[in-house]
């Protein structure tokens, strides 16, 4: 082997040190900010104060004694991300079984006007569904909510669909085919099992992110009815609860949890590249 | 001697085929066409209108924002908040992504936790976080002060500072995933060649790594550009009432003023803005493209 002279290897030391250290801010800027909200959840304070003053399990026996809107708030966010994920979860598919694999410019175009969504301003959007069921007389509900998120996290699964489509080798549909399955038959049997883990995990990325939404649900929800973000957003805004970093600590756990559980069963990152 | 194929067979299957095709992508069609171009159509309409009783059209909203200071200002705070979002987490989710590929497949799945667990977190709840740092009480209030470097707690949130560096750190995934994406493509013994020839490692990246992982870099800025000119609700929590942005804006005109082709006018403006934006780099990535390929 030839020797590496001082200088070539200086080199590769500040290059390595600059990655690393740029990668060291990075690293910590993604792991920081929910560590710390974590820990303050559990102070004994009345504030946000870090470090907390002392500890205490308060601000969650909180949200257990004294919180209904919170609960309410989170069971209507579960039902209307859930209901958009299964409605955008059939449109997906339905349309990457069309679309993937398909080279000409009607599908690209169609393509690219589906996944238009995770580029707009959402924002631009929900008051442009408030707008439309104005017009058409239906006023916002419960339905007009779905609708928007529905909307919003169809290219989620659409994207990951379209991707396990195009890997799927296609020898396994004409050997299907040729012994005599149907179309709806090999779907059943033969594409639908091989494309559940994408579908599983667009769909997860598709429901988080519903669950999340703030923008569209800003315009589509009635006053009675308020999502979780929302009511989180109103109690930071209004007097920085302790509660809300109780919510926060809640939904962190919960997050991690369904990620390493969805990690180990359907590979979600390999799908959200 | 082999039959001949006969044509009518094929075009039929294929008809059929295209028929199904059709068919199945018809929901979704529909779907977009009544909940996402309709009401993005409609609101281009309303915004072309003097008032909101869509009496009369003009193009009033469009010169009133165009003509007015204060709301170009707006509009340029916008667009130049995204493009400092995107730098910072260019500059440092280049590195991070580089890192995760040259790490062992053992450490790239923890990196890969640490960075898709942000994104599926709730970004209300990392908008909150910057809040807890940030606040006059927080960490980095505490820390300034205990090693003396600020008397008193000062004001970090609602300055401009503090929205680029929450943003960056949300948006930080969408960066970093595409470019680990890309640079996962790039055929190893490429670089291994290029030291082996001489260059070293700055020159290798610079001359060969960083041209080859340029789709990526690009995937990337756009993804973070549009998300963050977006991003209504950290724009708004850790910006504060003094900052204005265009998402904000149009809520404000909307929903507080009740002043809906204006608003809508703002809307179609930011919408048109990003759009311009994403086509442009596209294009530039076309051309790019095409040099890298020779």
């Amino acid at each position: 082997m030839r020797s590496e002279s001082v200088a070539s290897r200086a080199e590769r030391g500040t290059f390595n040190a600059v990655v690393g250290a740029l990668s060291a801010i990075a690293i910590v800027l993604l792991i920081a900010p929910t560590l710390i909200v974590l820990l303050v959840s559990f102070t004994s304070g009345q504030s946000l104060r870090f470090p907390p003053p002392g500890w205490s399990l308060r601000w969650y026996q909180a949200l257990f004694t004294d919180s209904p809107d919170l609960w309410r708030a989170a069971t209507l966010s579960l039902q209307v991300a859930g209901t958009a994920t299964a409605i955008s979860t059939v449109l997906a598919v339905c349309g990457g079984l069309a679309l993937a694999r398909q080279p000409r410019l009607w599908a690209r175009f169609l393509d690219s006007v589906f996944m238009s969504p995770l580029m707009l301003p959402t924002l631009a959007l929900g008051l442009g569904l408030l707008v439309w069921f104005n017009v058409f007389g239906t006023g916002v509900s419960m339905v007009t909510l779905v609708i928007g998120h529905t909307a919003i996290t169809t290219p989620y699964i659409l994207r990951t669909t379209c991707a396990s489509l195009s890997q799927l080798d296609e020898v396994l549909l004409e050997s299907a085919k040729s012994l005599g399955a149907g179309p709806l038959f090999a779907f059943r049997t033969v594409t639908l099992p091989l494309i559940l883990p994408g579908v599983a995990a667009g769909a997860f990325i598709a429901f988080m992110m519903s669950f999340d939404n703030v923008a569209i649900s800003l315009f589509l929800s009635d006053a009675r009815s308020e999502v979780l973000p929302i009511r989180l957003w109103n109690i930071i805004e209004s007097n920085l609860d302790v509660r809300a970093a109780a919510v926060s600590g809640v939904l962190i756990a919960v997050t991690t949890v369904l990620v390493i559980v969805m990690e180990r069963v359907v590979g979600v990152s390999r799908h959200v590249r | 001697m082999t039959p001949a194929p006969v044509p009518g067979e094929a075009v039929v299957l294929r008809r059929s085929r295209l028929l199904q095709q059709w068919q199945l992508v018809l929901p979704l069609a529909l779907f977009f066409a009544a909940f996402v171009l309709g009401p993005l159509a409609l609101l281009g309409y309303v915004s072309l209108h003097a008032d909101v009783s869509l009496e009369e059209a003009s193009l009033t909203q469009y010169t009133k924002f165009l003509g007015d200071g204060f709301n170009l200002g707006v509009l340029g705070a916008t667009l130049w908040l995204g493009l400092k979002v995107t730098l910072l987490t260019l500059l440092i989710g280049y590195p991070l992504a580089y890192l995760y590929s040259v790490s062992t497949s053992r450490w790239q799945g923890v990196l890969m936790l640490l960075i898709v667990l942000p994104l599926l977190t709730s970004a209300v709840v990392r908008t909150f976080a910057w809040l807890v740092i940030l606040g006059r009480q927080g960490i980095v209030n505490e820390l300034l002060v205990a090693v003396g470097l600020f008397e008193m707690p000062a004001k970090l949130l609602y300055t401009p500072a503090a929205v680029v560096v929450a943003l960056a750190q949300i948006e930080l995934p969408l960066m970093v995933l595409p470019i680990i994406t890309v640079l996962a493509g790039i055929d190893p013994n490429l670089r291994q060649a290029s030291l082996s020839l001489g260059a070293g490692s700055w020159r290798t990246f610079l001359r060969v790594i960083l041209p080859l992982s340029a789709p990526g870099v690009l995937a990337g800025c756009l993804l973070v550009y549009a998300s963050s000119v977006s991003a209504f609700v950290t724009q708004t929590l850790v910006g504060g009432g003094q900052q204005m942005f265009m998402p904000f804006y149009i809520y404000q005109q909307a929903i507080q003023a009740n002043n809906y082709p204006f608003a809508a006018a703002i809307a179609m403006i930011l919408l048109a803005s990003v759009l311009a934006i994403v086509v442009t780099v596209n294009l530039l990535a076309r051309r790019m493209r095409g040099v890298v390929h020779g």
